[in-house]
């Protein structure tokens, strides 16, 4: 048996983000070299800044400039990093407390070798050489040789008293500057390109189909139990859930059963509009394929016409099917393929 | 022991609108719901679970946003979890919501379905280039007109019923503040006009695609009981789904619905719904799916249903007024379409439907599909609390 098919399926798509209104103030001011907190009403300060408070569900809207300092909350090794990643060579992915802030901010770290990444350690952003309102404003961090957190032992004036959470670290009094998050021409939406690389396979069903049609044959199965003919094959009946091994040629010809004639182009399809886009009921088969009709007038095509398929070099697939002659099939005889 | 009955005690919605570029994912969700919990005169800490759906993660590109989505509905600490049904996902969140309270898991559930369709492309994300399979030939209202041409065929329906339904629908979204399209103007010959795309859809037969999100409050007895407005009460609800594609799959009016319809009104004990049910806010994406649907969730025979629409019974001031609302024909968040159809029965029986309010509604019929005819979903809801 031939083995089944191969070939990578990439998942690919640059969507776009509505910021809203924190969102904005954080992105537009990492483009100006201004790292931004959200300040909770138990005057915690939150960076990257939320929308609405994780604890009271409170919506959050009060900004506070953090420094671009920190210190290393956690880390993790990248001994090989991928395409996409903020730096080419190893690096640490770290959670970084920025002097000034309660939480931690995920990013790179750029270091020598794991040797040199501890937790404690203080690091400073190193800054984007072109900065467009993103996170990548922030190429990286890098360690820094300066003070220690220069909010280090600072009165609070916002800090009261409170639960702490599991898991968090010593509430540390200090203050950070409030910031209207005001800035000439904001950044209010991005874009966020996304890619997925997938190693697809067909399977061995549709792999002995796909082989089938390199020949132009139209190859399905039939369910032991049900006896319907599969076009394309599944390998399974989706209706008896038992496996289907009996190969059953269907076609060549086949009936249009119903159809849609298409006026707008889609896009990625070099087809002339008009074209009709049909539903063909191969001889044999128990459902119908989909398929372009040509060699006929648009406006001429109707349910139950007879139609063959028309195959060039270049495709898998009949480029589209055609009148085949034979006088139109009677609605009794494919009604329930509709 | 009996299940717990079921109320609606809050309704939010967004207005609808091709793009809401000023806000957020989070910030689109959280309009809907405080606008539930404000129908509702509750907090969020009223609130013991969240039940949210939406369509396919790819059409935004954010991968289980229902986590990063916590902060904003008040989840955090709380039970909360996501539904996926395709475009029937508005329902069956709702039902799943539902079902928490009706088997007295929790007493007060937050149920909230959205899409933001402005931040990617939905058809992007249905057909996606999967290695040694022909391209989608047709587009989007490609996969759907050949099943109307189908219906037209099997009940020789005049093809002068969809546009009918398209009227209908705009001129009942024009009383609806949420609807996305409010076409002023808007006439028959204009929609008769309009271009044909794929051939029987006309453009004007088309749903939006919309920025939305809706939100319900459900509650337990109790909860009713302290509610500051009329509750809806659920009567009837249940969920039904078949494979997308399969021999003998009847796509006029596949066995998935009929079933679906069917479990419903045996729960809601309703024997004859065209007289008994008085207003139905069906998921209709292209018109030609309101008569399809009057015949496969029981309002008429098979190849009858045309003739409801044909003869205005259908209509805002008919006997059984489809879609009030204006319809998905009218807004169509993709993932939020489902409850806002759950939602606008709701509010029918809840006498708060505004300027789209059917007198004296009892009964509605809330209904939801996707997938390609793979999912339905769908409840009765009740001004009166059910007869144990």
């Amino acid at each position: 048996m031939p083995q089944p098919l191969r070939a990578p399926l990439v998942v690919e798509f640059p969507f776009t983000r509505s910021l809203g209104p924190v969102q904005s103030a954080f992105l537009t001011g990492l483009r100006e070299r201004t790292v931004l907190g959200v300040r909770t009403a138990d005057g915690r300060i939150l960076v990257p800044p939320v929308e609405y408070d994780p604890v009271t569900a409170d919506e959050l809207r009060e900004l506070a400039e953090v420094a671009a300092t920190g210190t290393v909350t956690t880390w993790a090794w990248n001994p090989a990093p991928r395409r996409g990643q903020p730096l080419a060579t190893p690096f640490a992915w770290v959670l970084v407390r920025l002097d000034g802030a309660d939480t931690a901010l995920l990013h790179a770290l750029d270091a020598p070798g794991p040797g040199a990444v501890r937790t404690g350690l203080r690091v400073t952003v190193r800054w984007a050489a072109e900065r467009t309102g993103s996170i990548t404003d922030i190429a990286c961090f890098e360690p820094y040789e300066g003070e220690s957190d220069p909010y280090e032992g600072e009165p609070d004036p916002y800090e009261r008293e409170r639960v702490p959470y599991e898991h968090e670290h010593e509430p540390r009094p200090r203050t950070a500057g409030g910031h209207d998050g005001r800035f000439d021409d904001p950044v209010t939406g991005i874009v966020a390109p996304a890619r997925l690389d997938y190693d697809y396979s067909p399977g061995r069903a549709q792999s002995r189909y796909l082989h089938a049609l390199a020949e132009r044959r139209t190859v399905g199965e039939r369910c032991p139990s049900c006896r319907k003919v599969y076009v394309p094959p599944r390998g399974a009946c989706p209706t008896c859930g038992v496996a289907t091994a009996e190969q059953i040629e269907v076609g060549p010809r086949g009936t249009v059963t119903t159809y849609c004639v298409v006026n707008i182009k889609a896009k990625n399809l070099d087809i002339a509009v008009p074209y009709v886009y049909a539903h063909i009921a191969l001889d044999g088969a128990d459902l119908a394929l989909h398929a372009r009709i040509g060699g006929i007038p648009y406006d001429q095509v109707r349910m139950g016409l007879r139609v063959e398929p028309v195959w060039t070099a270049s495709s898998r697939y009949p480029d589209h099917y055609r009148p085949s002659g034979e006088p139109d099939a009677d609605y009794e005889v494919y009604k329930e393929l509709l | 022991m009996a299940e717990e009955p079921v109320a609606v005690v809050g309704i939010g919605q967004t207005r609808h609108r091709a793009a809401r570029r000023d806000v957020s994912l989070a910030g689109l969700v959280r309009e809907a719901a405080l606008r539930a919990l404000a129908d509702a005169e509750l907090t969020w800490a009223d609130i013991d679970a969240v039940v949210i759906g939406k369509a396919p993660d790819f059409f935004e590109g954010v991968m289980m946003p229902e986590l990063y989505l916590a902060d904003a509905l008040g989840a955090v600490g709380k039970p909360m979890l996501r539904v996926h049904t395709a475009g029937s996902v508005g329902g069956s969140t709702a039902l799943v919501a539902a079902d928490l309270i009706a088997a007295r898991v929790h007493t007060t559930v937050l149920t909230l379905a959205f899409e933001k369709q402005s931040e990617s492309n939905a058809m992007w994300g249905l057909s996606l280039p999967v290695p040694f399979q022909q391209p989608l030939l047709a587009g989007a209202g490609g996969f759907f007109a050949p099943h109307i041409r189908a219906y037209m065929r099997r009940t020789g329906a005049p093809d002068t019923i969809g546009a009918l339904v398209a009227y209908k629908d705009r001129r009942n979204a024009l009383r609806n503040p949420y609807a996305h399209l409010h076409e002023h103007g808007i006439t028959l010959a204009k929609v008769q006009e309009s271009p044909m795309l794929w051939d029987p859809i006309r453009y004007s037969e088309t749903c939006p695609s919309s920025d939305g999100a809706c939100a319900m409050i459900l509650a337990d007895r109790a909860g009713a009981a302290r509610a500051p407005r009329p509750a809806a009460w659920v009567h009837g609800g249940a969920m039904r789904s078949e494979p997308t594609l399969f021999a003998g799959k009847d796509f006029v009016s596949p066995r998935a619905g009929k079933d679906c319809a069917a479990a419903v009104y045996r729960q809601a004990r309703i024997t004859d719904p065209r007289r008994e049910i008085d207003v139905v806010e069906m998921y209709v994406p292209f018109s030609w799916y309101e008569p399809m649907w009057l015949e496969n969730l029981g309002f008429a025979a098979e190849g009858e249903g045309w003739k409801l629409t044909e003869s205005g019974v259908t209509e805002l001031d008919g006997d059984l007024p489809v879609n009030p609302s204006g319809g998905v024909l009218s807004a169509n968040p993709i993932g939020a379409s489902g409850m806002i159809r759950f939602a606008e029965a709701a509010l029918q029986v809840r006498g708060q439907a505004g300027e789209h309010q059917i007198d004296g509604a009892r009964r509605a019929l809330g209904h939801a599909y996707g997938g390609g005819s793979q999912f339905f979903a769908m409840w009765l809801v009740g001004s009166e609390p059910p007869t144990t």
